[in-house]
């Protein structure tokens, strides 16, 4: 059938597609789970559980505000920087004796103007995203390493330690966790049940009509980048305290990961569609495919090619899925479809 | 009505189209001027930077960017990105130096192989792109990672020291030909090879064409997926040429090297001029954009300021080129549309 | 073959291009059905229709861009198989499509000769030779034009006229040109003409396919009419009247613009001295509560700039708006829309709607903050909201649900009308509301914004459609480079009067009569 009358979210406009997509994680997910549990033992206890997703909360954290951004047609490479800049001021401050009661407000300040640059960058001066962000990536984690260098701070004190490595109490439910989830929750209902979130689907899959519809595209545009720049500020404190180190090149290599995420959890590269949920089964599938291959002894490295296969495939797939469905739509009879997976801006011809 | 036989003129002003010529030509210049101007400050302060000795080191380590930031400006000409670049370029610098060390190759059989896997890595790109329709963006963020992980794989733990390849083999990063030291003799070598394909063949022109207007070379029968496919595919083989002077310039070389670079290859793109967008750039503005950047990291060690404001400095560049080039553009359409209403 | 009334004269020379009985079908839509046609050598023959009738399908199949299901297509009297536009080309056939298909980073001369440009030594490319043809074409077609600078930044004609040197360059002998004069000024207009006639003279085919039926009269020779994709009549085109012509396209006679006489209210909107550098200068007008303000012009006088403005796209330099009497400045359209101005984009896919959203997500947009003030939105009061715009516009859809996308173009600008209604404006800016739609739509819209002004909106109207200014507008102000040149009420106003005017003859406001009076008399 195709997709001719829309539901009452756009993000499931295609919901033909889209909720294959996720069903499709569902069905990874639980396969994945087989297979992990054939490896170990100790793969479905509670502890391992918990181990599984702790290490890859501060991706998922990230990919949140990813997903908006992804969705209204841009991108932000910068966030591991701004996770490493975080890391490295907090430890900066903390051993020159700022309290963290006071470092932390700070630190998070500093997210929310790296992400204001990006946001007036791109927003106001209309410069192509991949190309601002790919700057402030260099920029930040060239900051991060001026203002700490070489050195890592670790004497940091048990209690701070315990948001990045502790429990809620009386269950072994990680903290970052907790925050992912709740994030989450609140980036979801901004995305499907606000309208801002209706806008934000507007400046993606058409900039000139939001524009011209009284949208206020610069204003959404850079509000998306503060709120990634903020969150990855967050997201370089929980790691600070996970691994009870400040480093500059804390949360290296974690861009790719988070990308792969929001691209697994079904949103379009070219924005215009994709949903939270998608996104937050993507992480758990990325966690549970992570852990399982851990405990097969597969090396990190190995875990990298996985990695950026899976990024590859989270594209293939849905345009190969795409390709199939118009084919046979046309078999079926109708309009000739239009080239490939609508992209932003473009037409659906009348 | 008009008399038809009347010559009515073309409704744009002839001068203004010569200009953006000019301009683009101001970008290979200004890069020039403003090299020339922070070589002489900095002299000033570290006199030691105006030697032969100085200049050619530098001119040298650029030489490694700038191979495969020509490769790269290939790709960004047709509207695409290759930003695994830096993994191809430590796999090949890994391969080649392997095989020396354990004599399973001769040099010119190392260096065929290293070309080779170059060139298969930058054909794989070209697949993923061209066949299975995957973003560029996407496609070479997945290949980075794949390709490094096999770099890890292989490498493991082990480094490959300097001493265990062949006698000489090294020298080539110190050596000169009638004055001109290898390395860049080789990039501008590449560079004249290159610049007459871009500027006078067939393909050359399809490669601009692609990128300033995809969807026109489509409807004219142009090849893109095969322009652009071959265009990674050089990016990969350049890649792979700089992963050689890579092992011959540093000689040590483990599962980690290379990496980080991508950022100066695109910035060396990015500051040379080559549009973002796709449709314009040149080979010889990517070249001196990599001894743009080799200059300034350079000028930062001899001022005294430490190796790690280099990362911010590529981040400021990139931004400011980026700015710069907005800027430009946005005050010729202005110039255009004021002409038009007077 | 089908017997189809007025065919080529008895005396004619043998065709150029000739289709025979040629049908195409699209899944459930027979986009063609046993269609005839013969291009002569020598004639500018025109292909006319509504929306829908097949001159896109038509011309894309000559274009090699599809393949028919049935028929023949002759060339010289050969049969021949079209299997691709590069086949089209190398078979003489050129087409010169709506939109340009140039390389804005190539220069001139490359853009000519892209795909065959003269070989030098070793497979590389003899730019000599590629510049000095490229000059001899442009030599040929009379017109001056620096053949090395790079397209980007040219104006659309002069890429048209670019176009029409790339098919000179394949020696084409049928041209055929799709909606050519919808972005063009009068004047370029003339120039291309005069091309055209140019070409015809020296033996070329041309089939000119276009809405414009006075363009028609004005070029062509002969005329094909296609109705729901059949050939309805050809016929010389001296042979026809405009009413004969819309009568064959629409299968019916019709009234094209109901008019509704308003008495006029307060002043809504009242611009004076408005400046833009770049775009227009020392614009003053006014409009009232019940007023039709039309805005005529040739293309890029600067009436979508002044709308603009008006609507907080772009900054002012000098001058004052004011709205019911208060000065505003609107920095953005959401101030505008708050200020109570709406307005309809000349572009409607890319500025007025998003074709993936629903109905009822295009018509509740600009107002979600207003609707919502919690921010959660509730999709019952949207679909009420929709529902309630939609019905008094007459809109054919299945439901609100539907996506915008898959409605035809008259239905899709009903939504983008719908949308601005839904915002309750008091001021209602209209560019270009009834372009690119089939006349049974037109008059619909029409009626509609008679409507709307007779309620108590004050309306602009910016339109370059001459027939549909004059019936509609109490009052047409027309702009020329920038400037006003002349206000005319509705019951002085003419054609010619407005042509005048956009021309650059300025008429001085107060004392015009004796300007009118010679126009008139």
């Amino acid at each position: 059938m195709s997709a001719t009358v829309a539901s009452a979210s756009p993000g499931r406009s295609w919901m033909a597609l889209l909720g294959r997509w996720e069903t499709l994680l569902v069905v990874a997910i639980a396969g994945l789970m087989v297979l992990g549990a054939s490896l170990s033992p100790f793969f479905l206890t509670p502890g391992n559980f918990a181990n599984l997703i702790a290490a890859l909360m501060e991706v998922a954290i990230m990919a949140l505000p990813m997903t908006l951004i992804i969705v209204a047609g841009e991108i932000d490479l910068s966030v591991e920087s701004m996770a490493g800049l975080a890391s490295s001021l907090l430890g900066f401050l903390w051993a020159s004796g700022v309290p963290l009661g006071v470092a932390i407000p700070i630190v998070l300040l500093v997210g929310a103007l790296g992400g204001l640059l990006n946001g007036l960058l791109v927003a106001r001066g209309g410069l192509p995203s991949l190309v601002v962000t790919l700057g402030t990536l260099a920029l930040f984690r060239g900051l991060a390493l001026i203002v700490l260098g070489p050195r890592g701070v670790s004497n940091f004190p048990p209690a701070f330690t315990q948001l990045g490595f502790g429990h809620v109490p009386g269950t072994l439910i990680p903290w970052p966790f907790v925050i992912f989830l709740g994030l989450a929750l609140i980036l979801g209902i901004v995305l499907h049940r606000t309208w801002i979130g209706r806008q934000i689907y507007a400046i993606g899959k058409n900039t000139g009509a939001a524009r011209f519809s009284g949208v206020r595209v610069v204003r959404v545009r850079a509000g998306l980048f503060v709120l990634s720049g903020l969150i990855a500020a967050l997201a370089g404190i929980i790691l600070t305290s996970r691994l009870s180190s400040a480093r500059a090149d804390a949360g290296a290599g974690m861009t790719l990961t988070v990308v792969t995420v929001v691209l697994l959890g079904g949103v379009n590269i070219f924005g215009g569609s994709g949903t939270i949920p998608g996104v937050v089964l993507a992480v758990i599938a990325v966690a549970v495919m992570q852990n399982a291959l851990r405990l097969a002894s597969v090396t990190v490295e190995v875990q990298s090619i996985a990695l950026g296969l899976l990024l590859i495939l989270s594209v293939v797939i849905p345009n190969f899925a795409h390709q199939a469905k118009s084919a046979i739509d046309r078999v079926r009879g109708g309009r000739p479809p239009p080239a490939g997976p609508v992209r932003r801006g473009e037409d659906v011809p009348a | 009505m008009a008399d038809p036989g009347v010559a009515v003129g073309s409704f744009s002003a002839p001068a203004r189209g010569r200009w953006l010529v000019v301009v683009a030509r101001q970008r290979e210049l200004s890069l020039v001027a403003i090299m020339v101007v922070l070589g002489g400050l900095v002299t000033l302060t570290a006199p030691q930077f105006l030697s032969v000795a100085n200049i050619s080191q530098v001119a040298v380590l650029a030489s490694v960017i700038a191979v495969a930031a020509m490769g790269e400006a290939l790709v960004v000409i047709t509207r695409n990105v290759d930003l695994s670049v830096e993994a191809t370029m430590g796999l090949v610098a890994y391969a080649v130096a392997s095989l020396l060390e354990r004599h399973a190759l001769d040099t010119p059989g190392a260096l065929a192989f290293g070309l080779g896997l170059g060139l298969v890595l930058g054909m794989i790109n070209g697949v993923v792109v061209t066949l299975f329709k995957v973003p560029a963006i996407v496609a070479t963020l997945g290949t980075l990672s794949i390709f490094r992980g096999v770099d890890y794989l292989v490498a493991g733990s082990h480094q490959v020291p300097l001493a265990s390849l062949p006698p000489g083999f090294t020298d080539a990063a110190r050596d000169s030909f009638f004055g001109v030291p290898i390395f860049v003799a080789i990039a501008l070598i590449i560079m004249v090879i290159g610049s007459v394909i871009l500027r006078s063949t067939r393909f050359g022109r399809q490669l601009y064409a692609v990128g300033s207007n995809p969807e026109a070379a489509a409807i004219l029968g142009i090849p893109s997926r095969l322009v652009v496919f071959t265009a990674f595919s050089l990016c990969g083989l350049l890649a792979g040429v700089a992963g050689i002077l890579y092992v011959m310039e540093f000689g040590t070389i483990n599962g980690t090297s290379a990496t980080g670079l991508v950022l100066a290859v695109v910035a060396a793109v990015v500051v040379g001029g080559v549009n973002i967008f796709g449709g314009s750039g040149t080979l010889v503005g990517a070249l001196l954009g990599a001894l743009f950047l080799g200059f300034i990291a350079n000028a930062l060690i001899l001022i005294g300021l430490s190796q790690f404001w280099l990362q911010a400095i590529y981040g400021v560049v990139i931004l400011l080129a980026v700015s710069a080039d907005a800027i430009l553009v946005r005050r010729i359409q202005r110039a255009t549309a004021a002409r038009r209403v007077r | 073959m089908s017997g189809t009334p007025g065919n080529e004269p008895p005396t004619a020379t043998h065709p150029r291009a000739e289709l025979r009985g040629i049908s195409m079908r699209f899944g459930a839509t027979q986009a063609l059905d046993d269609v005839s046609l013969a291009l002569l050598p020598g004639e500018v023959h025109a292909l006319v229709g509504e929306n829908g009738a097949g001159k896109s399908t038509l011309v894309k199949i000559l274009a090699g861009i599809h393949q028919p299901d049935s028929g023949t297509i002759l060339l010289d009297g050969e049969p021949i198989v079209i299997a691709g536009p590069a086949q089209a080309r190398a078979s003489g056939i050129a087409v010169v499509h709506q939109e340009p298909r140039l390389f804005p980073d190539l220069t001139v001369a490359e853009n000519v000769f892209i795909g065959h440009a003269p070989p030098g030594r070793l497979g590389t490319i003899d730019w000599g030779s590629t510049r000095r043809a490229a000059q001899a074409l442009f030599d040929q077609l009379d017109v001056q034009f620096d053949i090395a600078a790079p397209v980007r930044g040219l104006s659309m004609a002069d890429q048209q006229l670019i176009e029409i040197a790339k098919s000179l360059s394949v020696d084409a002998r049928v041209l055929i040109l799709d909606e050519p004069t919808a972005s063009l000024s009068a004047h370029e207009v003339e120039r291309l003409f005069a091309i055209v006639r140019r070409l015809r003279d020296r033996g070329v085919s041309i089939l000119f396919v276009s809405h414009r039926l006075d363009e028609v009269f004005d070029l062509c020779d002969r005329a094909t009419v296609l109705r729901d994709g059949r050939h309805v009549v050809t016929t010389e085109t001296s042979a026809l009247t405009t009413a004969d012509l819309v009568r064959y396209m629409v299968g019916r006679a019709v009234s094209l613009f109901p008019k509704v006489e308003t008495p006029l209210g307060d002043t809504l909107l009242d611009v004076e001295h408005l400046t833009r550098a770049g775009a227009f200068r020392d614009v003053s007008f006014s409009v009232r509560a019940g007023e039709i303000v039309g805005l005529a012009g040739l293309v890029g006088a600067g009436r979508t700039e002044v709308a603009r403005v008006l609507f907080g796209v772009d900054a002012r330099d000098a001058g004052e708006i004011r709205l019911g009497g208060v000065p505003v400045t609107f920095g953005s359209p959401s101030e505008a829309m708050n200020g109570g101005i709406a307005y309809l984009p000349e572009d409607r896919h890319q500025e007025g709607l998003v074709l993936d959203f629903s109905i009822a997500q295009n018509v509740t947009l600009p107002i979600l903050p207003r609707l919502f003030p919690r921010f959660l939105v509730q999709s019952s009061i949207e679909r009420r909201v929709a529902g309630d715009n939609t019905r008094q516009l007459n809109v054919r859809m299945t439901g609100v649900d539907q996506l915008v996308g898959a409605l035809s173009g008259g239905n899709q600008q009903k939504v983008v009308l719908a949308k601005w209604l839904a915002s309750k404006p008091r001021v209602l800016i209209l560019d270009e509301p009834t372009r690119g739609i089939d006349i049974g739509a037109k008059v619909e819209v029409h009626r509609i914004i008679s409507e709307l002004a007779a309620s108590g909106l004050g309306i602009v109207l910016i339109s370059s459609d001459l027939p549909e200014v004059l019936a509609m507008s109490d009052r047409i102000l027309v702009l020329h480079e920038g400037r006003i040149t002349a206000e005319i009420p509705r019951d002085r106003a003419s054609e010619e009067r407005v042509m005048f005017a956009a021309t650059g003859n300025v008429e001085p406001i107060a004392g015009g009569d004796a300007v009118a009076g010679a126009l008139d008399g």
